[in-house]
């Protein structure tokens, strides 16, 4: 057998090589960003830019689902908005703060399990009905709100944003309480095996006997879902849920996704990358606010950085291949 | 033909991430012969001539063609310098017609750059109809059979008109008749001075159209030899390093109770009142031309198609099955003819591949148990010899025979109790044919039945207990595998 050379170590570092290269770029930032200002490295900026990260990182891990299997999804901003305000509005009118997480996630699902169903029996290709979805949740959010934010919860709803664990926010440790079960659910279970197998070859996980719509429709679930959860966190952090909440979310969530190594083509990516990717969004947008960049600049740099990195994922695939 | 190389290749080296697939290779070709590159799975054939063709770049060594030392530095630069390639995995662009497609790149233009499309069509027209082909230019691509894309792959290397023709694995895919126009066609492209590589593990090939034979193992040469002076024991023996004196080393298993009968299947695809029982312990072949409905058969009885009418019982139980999933759970599997449009799943891992159809044995509570699902990967691997740096490596980078290996193992890995094998054996080489047979044996000893499809008569004589041909979607004839003769198949399937 022709096992030449291959130990445990240097299998490791192929197997996460490219996450190790996305963890260098990010801490490659994080160093010029603390030499050209002693401010980014305090601890208070560092929570700060976790807590800029949440929202993004949370949506991108359903997106990176989504992707996975080849598939993408236009619609978790919109849904987000909607999910927000529907949440606001049974709080306000009363019902108990799990209550109203049950109804964002249930409304984020609702629209998810919706995509799936467009897509796995409505043989639409994910581009369109996302999109569709994309546009009708916002319409939906505006309607229902008639394109007024609902504003002022309970404390005890609040400090879902403003409440700290050990000195950690709580937003950031629902985040990172969200990569892990994603990661687990991605790399040991088997919903993750047929997410991959699904996005690696249809047909071939078809005739596998992976039950191909139900797990496809499950994967937009999961994300709208997130979108969800997303929406709870944002809505406690503003104290207020705005119709008009997480326009483009979808771009930033799918820049996160691919900078992390998640291939579009389908049958690849982990969360790992994915949150790394939601990471050197979030110090990019803070070091150059703290730089004082102009924000005109800072869309050019943005749009710039996500396509190098790319290049030299893609660069670095070549090689490797 | 005469003795000045065409073509050189001198200590040739080629190192992928932990794999050494040449070390050190030298080949020569003459002018206007047909040179057999054989080996075993994973021997470096394929790595050899895609070097050749500009797909990879080697690691070291030199390539003169003409006397002239060349630095191939990519497919369109190999095709400039007049060596044309038919690899091993299709090429073609499905979304494009057979016309678009054998002339992708090279499109025949008039006025303002726009593409001839007469044009296409009636050269298309004339390099298929010099291979015999009765295939309509326009069509796309998408909608051919194997071998018929196969046959579009052919065409497109000769209208190429190459000094040097590389022919990956070409029959493969191909029956016996449309293996007899390929070799017309080789001997008319040789008599016009064009060398032929021609890579095959079909051995009776090897002596019908094979001027040379070189042999690689492990990535070495052990040599060239004219192939009026060797044999065919001589060379397996050179390529797998061991003797191996029974090519079909068939067992009769006991024949148990019935466990597949098929009644009246009829379905939109083309099948005609198809009906067969299978008994535990069996192996059915079935022969039959190209489109005679083999395939269409297969996918019914798995689900894939919509019966029109027409019943399948499992264990004497009628059994309503709408989907792979259902067919699964029924205790079949099917392996399927085109490993990479159907088998496999290519940016996967050998293991994750190896376990897709079973990962329910080894999930609990919706979770997979990472140790037993290696250890079953493990066993394969290691029972079919597939040749793979590990279980996480991704299967798109094995070897051809390599990655069928996978794709039996994954359905063995199922435990299925009935198999339906179409093309089993399909690229995989002679000394890896004798281990599927020998487990195939044991399969049947154990008590699973098998429905065997094969296009390679040898295979079907060889290996099956009873043998059903079919014919324009309809079982034409049934025989004992005692009593069977490649004529008397042939003679069915034909319809003479
Ligand atoms: N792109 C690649 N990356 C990594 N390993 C590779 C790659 N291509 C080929 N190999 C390895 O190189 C070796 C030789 O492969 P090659 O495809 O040349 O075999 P082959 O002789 O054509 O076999 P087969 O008869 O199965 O087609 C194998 O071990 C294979 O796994
Ligand atoms: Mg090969």
């Amino acid at each position: 057998m022709r096992a030449r050379g291959i130990g445990l170590p240097a299998n490791f570092f192929s197997h996460y090589a490219r996450q190790l290269g996305t963890l260098s770029g990010l801490l490659g930032m994080c160093v010029v960003l603390s030499v050209a200002t002693p401010f980014f490295w305090t601890v208070s900026n560092l929570l700060n830019v976790a807590e800029q990260a949440v929202i993004i990182a949370v949506v991108a891990a359903g997106m990176t689902f989504v992707i996975i299997t080849g598939g993408i999804d236009l619609s978790v901003g919109s849904v987000l908005a909607f999910a927000g305000v529907v949440m606001a509005s049974v709080l306000q009118a009363g019902v108990p703060v799990p209550v109203a997480l049950a109804v964002a996630l249930g409304t984020g699902l609702g629209c998810g399990l919706l995509n799936g169903a467009l897509i796995t029996v409505g043989r639409l290709p994910p581009f369109i009905a996302t999109l569709g979805m994309m546009s009708v949740a916002r319409g939906a959010a505006l309607m229902f709100t008639e394109g007024r934010p609902v504003s002022g919860f309970s404390g005890s709803f609040r400090s879902l944003a403003t409440g700290e664990v050990l000195g950690v926010p709580v937003s950031v440790v629902i985040m990172v309480g969200v990569y892990v079960v994603a990661h687990v659910v991605l790399t040991r279970t088997k919903l993750g095996r047929y997410t991959y197998a699904i996005g690696g070859n249809e047909e071939a996980a078809l005739l596998s006997g992976v039950n191909v719509r139900l797990y496809k429709a499950a994967v937009y679930g999961i994300s709208g879902m997130l979108s969800g959860l997303a929406a709870v966190i944002l809505t406690a952090r503003l104290n207020s849920a705005q119709p008009i909440a997480g326009m483009m979310y979808e771009l930033d969530a799918i820049a996160a996704t691919v900078i992390g190594g998640t291939s579009l083509l389908g049958g690849e990516g982990t969360v790992v990358g994915t949150l790394i990717g939601a990471l050197i969004m979030a110090v990019l947008r803070n070091g150059l606010n703290i730089l004082g960049v102009p924000s005109f600049v800072q869309q050019v740099v943005i749009g710039s950085v996500i396509i190098a990195a790319v290049l030299i994922d893609m660069w670095l695939k070549r090689r490797a291949g | 033909m005469t003795d000045a190389p065409v073509l050189e290749m001198r200590e040739i080296r080629k190192t992928f991430p932990g794999v050494v697939a040449l070390d050190g290779v030298d080949f020569a070709l003459r002018r206007g012969e047909v040179h057999i590159l054989l080996g075993e799975n994973g021997a470096g054939k394929s790595t050899l001539m895609k070097i050749l063709s500009g797909a990879y770049q080697k690691t070291a060594g030199r390539i003169t063609l003409d006397g002239e030392e060349v630095e191939i530095k990519n497919p369109a630069h190999a095709q400039a310098l007049g060596v044309a390639t038919i690899y091993q995995e299709f090429n073609l662009v499905p979304h494009l017609s057979v016309g678009e497609n054998i002339f992708l790149g090279r499109e025949p233009v008039r006025a303002f750059g726009l593409i001839d499309r007469r044009a296409v069509n009636r050269q298309a027209a004339e390099v298929l109809g010099g291979l015999g082909l009765n295939l309509d230019p326009r069509r796309p691509v998408k909608g051919l059979r194997v071998a018929e894309q196969q046959m579009v792959e052919v065409a497109k290397a000769l209208s190429l008109d190459a000094r040097v023709l590389i022919m990956d694995e070409p029959t493969a895919a191909l029956t016996e008749h449309e293996i007899k126009e390929l070799f017309a066609a080789i001997r008319g492209l040789k008599e016009k001075g064009v060398s032929v590589v021609y890579i095959s593990h079909r051995m009776e090939e090897l002596f019908e159209i094979g001027d040379r034979v070189t042999v690689l193992r492990d990535g070495r040469s052990v040599g060239t030899f004219d192939v009026k002076e060797t044999n065919k024991f001589e060379l397996i023996r050179l390529m797998v390093n061991r003797d191996l004196t029974e090519l079909f080393p068939k067992e009769h298993a006991e024949r148990g109770a019935e466990v597949l009968r098929v009644e009246g299947l009829t379905t939109r695809g083309g099948l005609k009142d198809v009906s067969f029982s299978l008994h535990k312990g069996e192996v059915l072949g079935i022969a039959g031309l190209l489109g005679a409905g083999r395939t269409e058969l297969a996918r019914a009885i798995f689900g894939l198609d919509k019966l029109e009418s027409g019943s399948v019982k499992i264990k004497g139980e009628t059994r309503r099955i709408g989907s792979p999933r259902a067919a699964i759970n029924a205790g079949l599997g099917f392996l399927t003819e085109d490993r990479k449009a159907q088998g496999l799943v290519l940016p996967l891992s050998v293991k994750d591949n190896l376990c897709l159809p079973s990962v329910d044995k080894f999930t609990s509570l919706g979770f997979v148990d990472a140790k037993r699902e290696r250890g079953a990967a493990e066993r394969y691997v290691r029972e079919l010899r597939i040749r793979t740096p590990g279980l996480e490596q991704k299967v798109v980078y094995l070897s051809g025979g390599n990655q069928q290996k996978v794709v039996l193992s994954k359905w063995l890995c199922s435990e299925a109790e009935v198999f339906i094998f179409d093309e089993p054996t399909r690229g995989v080489d002679v000394g890896a044919k004798a281990e599927i047979y020998q487990l195939m044996n044991r399969l049947a000893a154990s008590g699973v039945a098998i429905i065997m499809i094969s296009s390679e008569l040898p295979e079907i004589l060889g290996m099956s207990d009873r043998i059903l041909v079919m014919r324009a979607g309809t079982v034409a004839c049934e025989f004992d595998a005692k009593e069977a003769t490649q004529e008397k198949i042939l003679e069915c399937a034909l319809g003479e």
